[in-house]
């Protein structure tokens, strides 16, 4: 690791990412598209709580997927935008998604364990 | 490599790259919010592994009788109140995000209005720990509602693994707040430039994984009954 000085007010560079060393640099989102994401990351929140309180919907097989399409449609949304993470190195995308795919994977092992789900086959 | 510094040159400022050519300090940060993610992963499976199994009320979502007043209850989650606090920390997210933008354009002119409200970084970071304070007051609201209607740390395995769940969070969201009144404090002292973009992402990218992680626990524990 090499410490450096360089100036106070260096050309803006992206994402903490030294283009001496050919790391990616790319343009941020401008404003407008930051309030876009938000007014769609709004719209989706108004639809889950919608459906939330349909209780037809809430009784049928298709509530907790649509539910947990529209969180993740959130998640990926906030990450790919706000985080940045669309547009920034690939090994930031990996320490991120790495972590993640254990985490999932721990929750969906742990739940299929403890029979809150996949019972159905377990018990057939 | 240390380069020369003329007597009238800026300030120098302290970078750390690595071998990847990216500064360390944001590597750091996402390897946090990597470790992070597997943090809230245990502490929603157990919420999860233990949902629908405690034996006394109040239950999140279904009704329940008060064993000690016979009085009955409707399920205990207030879902209006979390979905203004759920659009609060989203609303946070956007401000935060145009904090950063401003601090990466400082040195750009701004000719309107509106251009001068977007480049204003200062109002966008009170912005941002405003809403953040405001979505702690709903948590503190709903904490206070739950513990009168007879919901605690202890009565149950819902209340057990609720507050854990909720509790860290909002201790993730209090050090953001923190976080963001410490930047504030500094760019009112010395305006933040293009030179403090990587500290003020750094804050950013906390910031919003708190958000991501308010997004899968709305989901789980609220929504899902």
């Amino acid at each position: 690791m090499a410490h450096e000085h360089v100036p106070a007010n260096p050309a803006p560079v992206a994402h903490g990412a030294h283009t001496a060393h050919g790391a990616h640099e790319h343009e941020h989102p401008t404003a407008w598209t930051y309030i876009k994401v938000g007014i769609i990351l709004t719209l989706i929140t108004v639809v889950e709580v919608w459906a939330y309180y349909i209780r037809s919907f809430v009784e049928s097989r298709a509530f907790v997927p649509s539910l947990l399409i529209m969180s993740i449609a959130k998640f990926i949304i906030v990450v790919a935008f706000y985080m940045h993470l669309k547009y920034d190195h690939k090994l930031f995308r990996w320490l991120f998604t790495g972590p993640l795919a254990i985490a999932v994977v721990t929750i969906i092992a742990l739940l299929i364990l403890f029979g809150q789900i996949g019972s159905n086959l377990a018990a057939s | 490599m240390t380069a020369s510094v003329h007597p009238h040159a800026p300030a120098p400022v302290h970078v750390h790259y690595t071998t990847t050519g990216l500064d360390n300090r944001k590597v750091a940060i996402w390897a946090f919010i990597g470790s992070e993610c597997m943090l809230f992963a245990s502490l929603i499976s157990t919420y999860l592994i233990y949902k629908g199994r405690s034996r006394v009320g109040p239950f999140p979502h279904d009704p329940w009788t008060n064993p000690l007043t016979g009085q009955a209850n409707q399920g205990i989650l207030d879902i209006p109140v979390t979905s203004a606090s759920t659009f609060v920390l989203l609303m946070s997210s956007l401000a935060m995000v145009l904090a950063l933008a401003a601090v990466q354009n400082k040195h750009l002119p701004k000719r309107t209005q509106g251009e001068r409200i977007l480049g204003s970084s200062q109002l966008w970071l009170f912005m941002t720990a405003l809403l953040g304070t405001t979505f702690l007051g709903f948590q503190a609201y709903e904490f206070t509602a739950f513990v009168n209607e007879g919901l605690t740390i202890k009565t149950n395995l819902f209340g057990s693994t609720f507050f854990t769940l909720t509790g860290f969070h909002g201790a993730h969201v209090t050090a953001g707040v923190l976080w963001l009144l410490t930047l504030l404090a500094i760019d009112r002292r010395r305006s933040l430039g293009p030179a403090d973009a990587l500290n003020v992402d750094i804050c950013a990218l906390y910031w919003h994984f708190v958000d991501v992680v308010w997004i899968a626990i709305f989901t789980l524990v609220y929504l899902i009954k």
